[in-house]
């Protein structure tokens, strides 16, 4: 492109402990663009955004904003030298009118002349053509109304370059529309936008450039036109080809354990999470759940763990209809559950011991009283067992991340699951206990467990599963054998773009 | 070198010594106030602390105090380890009261055997009705119990009222008082021209029990669990709805025997002054009990001490029997700053270069 640069970032090093979020990035915005920031999760787009909007500190970089360098410490700094960011978390007091949110932390002087601040709010609106209606309480507006609110902020405040991370996340489709005209609009006025998303479809509608992230580093900047689905896929997955681990290439002969038909259910706002998920899962098989974050693997997991309702559809595990029955129910079924927050399957202030019990409690009681010693001995037996570092009697909260998953994992594979529920199992772990529960995960299948993994970790899932099927917002996409998964699909796949649309 | 204070678990031994720490600084800053009062602190946290434990007569006096307050402490407990935060002990101590009463002044002829034990049930179910609307709101709508029991407390207190003003009041006297309870009705006296009375070993049953419940039995688990986590325990296959809701009712039941037990210890009648705040004394106690049965135990004992050294304190040295409130007061916002102390521990760093 010819026109100036907006911003230039350069070589911005920042590291988070072993972990390095952004490897010597550098990204460039023009004036007057729509840049697309695109990547997998964790590849790095967040963090590069925060830094740029003062969040968070670069260790090593520059930042250079319309030619000259900035020293960008708080998003104070960010503000002033033209900097907005719209975060999916909005910063609103709903209680408080669309023209107090925009003013606030914005006004000089002490007294507020509402009556002006009205006035020159909807000037503002009229000028850079978004609706709002500046007496209205936030609380009452839908989250598509908030979000303008969110953008007039920045603008009001004399924002050239907007940050946008994942705006579209949020919104219904009509909204999805009117943002984008309004991006548009903008852009024409000179705006510069940077839109983090992971999906290719609103990425080829809206934007002028894609720089694509990987693993913290830059794995090139393309102009949208010339550019396609596939080769943006192939880009952020960064792999050609995938070397396959596991003993078995064919698919599992077993019989049908798990069997969900057509299963749709809400997530915490009420707004549909899943809908129509048909899967089944063999004996000796490992189903890989992939799919960015957010699409609905959360309440898939909670679906099959008894914790949340379903509103339509039906589950099995062989004859067994456990289709809202609850999560006591769904255990005496032969379901094990690994969830994905190890903090809410586990009481933290609860011993070892007890947490390993407490799915099973009527095992260790007789007539109401706790045997202590059986449930000592139990415990002994699995932190021998799993190579536990920890006594019966410590309380959970005093285990490290690895120590409290292993836990978790002999609590249920001791009980030798006929379906294993296992979300996120390695999150958060070092690579000994990742290893670890790999290991154990894939000994529970040589066993004739039906195994639905669930991971935003593509490589877990690649190294693991013997069938992938794909989620996107709480659809299954496509179901593929690992064998025949390639990057560029499944890339595209998580990125909503459907098989039989490649290449046309 | 230098000292950080850092956001993890403060070590094991330090814990005991929180309360203890407590009791200390509530001393020294209600010592100003004793100041004001124109009297020297360290006599007057003799008269509160020693002086009722040095005769037979104020030492058996403290326990007597205590025995409500190791029922309501008691009966928070119970509530507070379910994650159940029944303010209303207050109100389901005054139902209890009422039933007991109720029952009491017809058991004319009829032995203490059937009496006493009648009245407790009564009691208890009593306490537990009180408790039933709330704890119902609250499994099931999700209506912040806080609000509602506490709100109840001054419906029950109103209730009693109008019972003494109508129905109840006394013909001759036309005191707002109830009849009196039947000779068999009363509780036995533990010591022979003493007021200690057989609701005191209830009281430390009931506290045996508890710690019984609590540490020994599956339900005393799945009670913690859902406290501690209802996320986990839920997930775990644990009916959090009906544990939180057996919780409270049981709570609001050992509150209606604290009732039984003034009426027919203490009292033998029901009068609208039967509880200086038992019920939300109760609280502190479970508080600076940290939720465990001989915790409760100490801390209702130590109250029962300073009730009675603030009789004692204002007879010596002048002082108003409320500076015994202001201690009781000081001491619970104390304890609940100190408790904040457990989560964090002051650690030596080397300064990195």
């Amino acid at each position: 492109m010819d026109r100036p640069n907006a911003i230039e970032m350069r070589h911005i090093y920042k590291r988070f402990g072993s972990l390095v979020a952004s490897d010597h990035v550098n990204f460039m915005l023009c004036q007057g663009e729509i840049h697309a920031l695109l990547g997998e999760n964790g590849a790095g787009k967040t963090t590069l955004m925060r830094i740029l909007y003062g969040l968070y500190h670069a260790d090593s970089g520059e930042i250079v904003v319309n030619g000259q360098a900035a020293e960008i410490k708080s998003p104070k700094d960010a503000i002033a030298v033209g900097i907005g960011m719209v975060t999916q978390h909005f910063a609103l007091v709903p209680p408080l009118t669309v023209t107090e949110n925009i003013i606030l932390g914005y006004t000089d002087g002490f007294q507020i002349n509402l009556n002006e601040a009205h006035r020159r709010v909807a000037e503002a609106s009229e000028k850079f053509g978004i609706p709002v209606e500046p007496k209205a309480l936030v609380k009452d507006l839908s989250v598509g109304q908030r979000q303008r609110v969110e953008i007039l902020k920045a603008l009001y405040r004399n924002a050239n370059v907007l940050i946008m991370d994942e705006p579209t996340a949020v919104l219904v489709p009509q909204e999805v529309e009117q943002l984008f005209e309004s991006l548009e609009r903008l852009r024409r006025q000179g705006l510069s936008v940077i839109f983090i998303s992971h999906k290719l479809n609103e990425v080829m509608t809206i934007t002028d450039r894609v720089t694509v992230l990987r693993l913290g580093e830059n794995a090139g900047t393309v102009e949208t036109q010339s550019t396609s689905p596939p080769e943006l896929a192939r880009m952020m997955v960064g792999r050609e080809t995938f070397g396959v681990t596991k003993t078995a290439g064919k698919p599992s002969q077993g019989k049908i354990v798990l069997e969900l038909a057509q299963v749709a259910a809400l997530d915490n706002k009420g707004l549909p999470a899943l809908k129509n998920i048909t899967l089944q899962v063999r004996a000796g098989e490992i189903l890989g759940l992939a799919g960015v974050s957010g699409n609905g693997q959360t309440e898939l997991a909670q679906v099959l763990d008894g914790t949340r309702l379903v509103t339509a559809g039906q589950i099995k595990v062989l004859n067994h209809d456990i289709t809202n029955v609850g999560p006591e129910k769904v255990m005496a079924a032969g379901v094990g559950r690994i969830p994905e927050d190890r903090h809410e399957s586990v009481v933290a202030e609860l011993s070892v011991a007890q947490n390993m019990a407490l799915e099973h409690l009527d095992e260790f009681t007789r007539q109401g009283v706790l045997n202590k010693k059986t449930l000592l001995e139990h415990a002994k037996k699995l932190i021998a067992e799993y190579q536990i570092k920890a006594s019966p009697g410590d309380k959970i909260r005093t285990l490290s991340g690895g120590n409290m998953q292993k836990v978790i994992l002999a609590r249920v594979l001791e009980r030798n699951p006929q379906v294993i529920i296992v979300a996120q199992p390695t999150r958060g772990l070092d690579v000994g206990a990742t290893e670890y529960v790999r290991g154990k995960l894939l000994e529970q299948r040589r066993k004739g467990a039906a195994i639905l993994l669930i991971s935003e970790d593509l490589d877990e899932i690649l190294e693991l599963a013997d069938t992938i099927a794909v989620i996107y917002e709480g659809e299954i996409m496509d179901i593929l054998p690992a064998a025949a998964a390639e990057t560029e699909r499944l890339g595209l796949l998580m990125s909503g773009v459907k098989a039989d649309k490649v290449g046309a | 070198m230098s000292f950080k204070i850092e956001r993890i678990p403060a070590p094991l031994w330090a814990r005991p010594l929180i309360p203890l720490m407590a009791i200390v600084l509530t001393f020294v800053l209600t010592a100003t106030l004793i100041l004001l009062a124109n009297a020297n602190p360290l006599d007057a946290y003799y008269y509160f602390l020693i002086d009722p434990l040095s005769s037979r007569v104020s030492a058996i006096e403290v326990l007597v105090k205590a025995t409500p307050l190791l029922l309501t402490g008691a009966a928070v407990t119970f509530a507070f380890v379910g994650g159940y935060w029944n303010i209303g002990v207050e109100g389901q101590l005054y139902a209890g009261a009422t039933a007991a009463t109720a029952i009491g002044i017809h058991m004319q002829n009829v032995s203490a055997w059937i009496a006493i034990p009648l009245m407790l049930i009564g009691g208890f179910v009593a306490g537990m009705l009180w408790a039933l609307v709330p704890a119902l709101m609250k499994v099931k709508l999700a209506i912040d119990e806080v609000v509602t029991t506490l709100l109840l407390n001054s419906v029950a207190l109103f209730m009693v009222s109008a019972l003494l003003n109508g129905p109840w009041r006394n013909p001759i006297s036309q005191w707002p008082q109830s009849p009196d309870i039947a000779a068999t009705a009363i509780f036995p006296k533990l010591i022979p021209r003493s007021r200690l009375h057989l609701g005191f070993i209830l009281a430390l049953v009931i506290i045996v029990i508890l710690w019984f419940v609590l540490t020994k039995t599956a339900f005393g688990l799945k009670m913690r669990a859902v406290g501690l986590s209802p996320h986990a325990a839920q997930f775990a296959g644990i009916n959090v709805q009906q544990t939180m809701l057996i919780s409270a009712l049981v709570s609001g039941g050992i509150g209606g025997i604290a009732g039984v037990s003034e009426i027919a210890g203490i009292h033998y009648h029901l009068i609208d002054a039967i509880s200086p705040g038992y019920g939300y004394t109760g609280i502190i106690i479970a508080t600076l009990g940290t939720l465990n049965a001989w915790g409760v135990a100490l801390a209702a004992l130590f109250i029962g001490l300073i009730d009675t050294g603030a009789q004692t304190v204002s007879r010596a040295l002048g002082v108003p029997t409320y500076l015994g409130d202001v201690i009781q007061a000081a001491l619970l916002l104390v304890t609940l700053g100190m408790l904040l102390l457990q989560r964090y521990r002051i650690t030596r760093t080397r300064s990195e270069s």
